[in-house]
């Protein structure tokens, strides 16, 4: 396990197989939010299916905080399926074999995007935390400056769950004339006081393992790999239900007849925990859940129009689905209508279901039939009314 | 689904909706009437329906259509951001009848709302004789049990939208088989004859 942890992400740095990788902003620098300037900036990325010769059967798929562009293939680190498989392939609701789905590694990311991992050439040193602070809408730019290396004009659909549905969101609000559908799945406008808190915890416990050396602990050749772990495992809990919880592990104890009066890991639910954070580990960069929680953090499409959300989609033409699941307390539903509320102030298309089931926030990942079968039955209404509109 | 397969009290309705309009449907269920409207008339319809059920049904049919209460959620529409508001059956199940009634025409240039009538003949017997509240293929439902909490006749309805100011241009009355009323007495007293009734509102 060390060797393979530090292999890919430790201190004995090496970069893992990306797959495709293409520099963006080689002519015109990218402004971020910050106002720093980016240009020749890799962005690692899958694609499935054939882009067809009009370039109109795209879809883009956005991951969530910690997912990467391993949608439909195997991971290269973890060696498990695609995040998404079951969603993307031949046959599948986003099918392959009819449209060509791009899933690309968010900025910020560890998997061959620009980001603290990357080496700065002019020191040959990971760029640390001399990485800019970037944005969801910093994200969804070079996105675009994807999509347009690409010589597509129109997104069939831009479509993501949690982190990825802030990215789906940010595009239909802020290139609407690119995106003809957008699927938003436990997801927000803003993140909550809440959202913050949890992911300030994360930072801090990250912060506080020593071998994160201010963030240089590449060079040092150090790796805060427990801090990263336990912050993993609290976030872990905030993507599950309490009935879920409950109904997966209970008071169950592991591999033992009795509790043993000490520390170990008596109970199932710790193990697991224990387990989720280990294997984390592997294969995240500990900066980049620096920046990537940051990002989401100032997410807020709210402030960023005057108060008012319905303002973000004047006028806006992109036919959404928003789906929330009642057991999510991360992105609760509350905050799907809050998006739902201001899609239908500007008489936009809107489509929205909440998912009745106890798999809470990370139910968008599992197998999830009613949440399936809708996205099923929106993406078929997307395609047909995409096909009539083009033909 | 067909269009020949849209229940009849619907098609009547469907027939009130003009072409290529901008739609709301309250209540839509499953989607049946916005379906039909999409598909026979090129309107851009969008729909609330309150059980998960419906909505899903209605997403996987292609419709916009969010999970919602018309006693809440028709606040955050524009005004006058449709031309035609709809409902079939589904005003007397709301909380406020008159609030919902307002603000579908709100949102709407024009309403066209579809009520059960408890006016008709067959209720006032049943309930004249047994004494008991009317059970009928159409209010199938016993007093403890149903949806419907607001029922009015015809009469009533009328009423409400004279005291709110709203103009009914148009109003159907329907016999319990869906059909409307042909008879030349029963078309002299609807409240008694009609089971249903349609109108067309406008301000």
């Amino acid at each position: 396990m060390a060797n393979k942890e530090k292999a890919i992400f430790g201190p004995e740095f090496k970069e893992a197989e990306v797959g495709d990788i293409v520099f963006l902003a080689k002519d015109k620098p990218l402004m971020l939010d910050c106002g720093k300037e980016i240009s020749n900036f890799p962005v690692a990325y899958q694609v499935h299916g054939k882009l067809n010769k009009d370039k109109s059967n795209a879809i883009l798929v956005c991951h969530g905080l910690t997912g990467d562009q391993y949608i439909a293939s195997e991971h290269p680190v973890t060696g498990k399926p695609g995040w998404w498989e079951n969603i993307v392939g031949s046959g599948k609701i986003l099918d392959t074999d009819e449209y060509f789905v791009i899933c690309a590694n968010v900025l910020g990311g560890c998997m061959g995007t620009y980001g603290p991992k990357s080496i700065n050439p002019d020191t040959g040193k990971p760029i640390g935390l001399d990485f800019p602070v970037i944005t969801i809408g910093d994200m969804v730019k070079s996105q675009k400056l994807l999509v347009e290396h690409f010589g597509i004009q129109k997104l069939v659909s831009v479509i993501g769950g949690s982190m990825g549905g802030m990215l789906a969101l940010e595009w239909a609000v802020s290139f609407p004339d690119m995106v003809y559908s957008s699927v938003i799945i436990a997801a927000a406008a803003r993140h909550t006081a809440q959202n913050i808190a949890f992911h300030e915890i994360g930072r801090q416990t990250i912060m506080a393992d020593n071998n994160w050396c201010e963030g240089k602990y590449l060079e040092k050749k150090k790796y805060p790999s427990k801090g990263l772990a336990v912050a993993r495992m609290t976030a872990h809990v905030t993507y599950l239900s309490e009935s879920g919880l409950q109904r997966k592990f209970d008071r169950g104890l592991q591999d033992r007849d009795d509790i043993t009066y000490g520390f170990d890991a008596d109970f199932q639910i710790e193990s697991y925990l224990r387990y989720q954070g280990f294997s984390f580990v592997q294969r995240f960069d500990p900066n980049s859940y620096l920046y990537i929680t940051r990002a989401m953090d100032y997410f807020d499409l709210v402030e960023a129009h005057e108060g008012m959300l319905a303002n973000a989609f004047r006028d806006n033409k992109t036919k959404f689905c928003v789906m929330s699941f009642s057991s999510d307390w991360l992105f609760p539903t509350s905050e799907a209508r809050h998006i739902v509320h201001a899609l239908s102030a500007s008489a936009a298309k809107v489509s929205f279901v909440e998912v009745e089931t106890d798999k809470g926030h990370d139910a968008f990942l599992l197998d999830e039939p009613e949440f399936t079968s809708t996205l099923d039955g929106f993406m078929k209404g997307v395609y047909e009314d995409w096909e009539r509109e083009n033909a | 689904m067909h269009k020949n397969q849209l229940r009849p009290d619907l098609k009547h309705l469907a027939k009130l909706v003009k072409k290529e309009s901008r739609v709301l449907e309250i209540g839509c269920g499953d989607g049946d009437l916005l379906y039909y409207l999409t598909h026979e008339k090129n309107i851009d319809g969008r729909g609330i329906e309150i059980s998960q059920s419906g909505v899903s049904t209605c997403v996987k049919r292609g419709l916009s259509v969010i999970q919602g209460d018309a006693d809440v959620d028709l606040k955050f529409y524009p005004q006058e951001c449709f031309d035609f508001a709809i409902s079939s059956q589904v005003i007397q199940a709301t909380r406020n009848p008159k609030d919902v009634l307002q603000e579908m025409m709100r949102v709407s240039k024009s309403a066209v709302i579809a009520i059960p009538n408890f006016g008709y003949w067959f209720n006032r017997v049943y309930l004249g004789l047994n004494g008991r509240m009317p059970v009928s293929s159409t209010l199938s439902y016993q007093w403890y049990e149903t949806p419907n909490i607001h029922f009015s006749t015809a009469k009533d309805f009328e009423a409400l939208c004279a005291q709110l100011g709203y103009k009914i241009t148009k109003s159907v009355y329907l016999q319990a088989s869906g059909k409307p009323l042909k008879n030349p007495i029963a078309r002299l007293m609807p409240n008694l004859f009609a089971e249903k009734a349609i109108f067309v509102l406008e301000k």
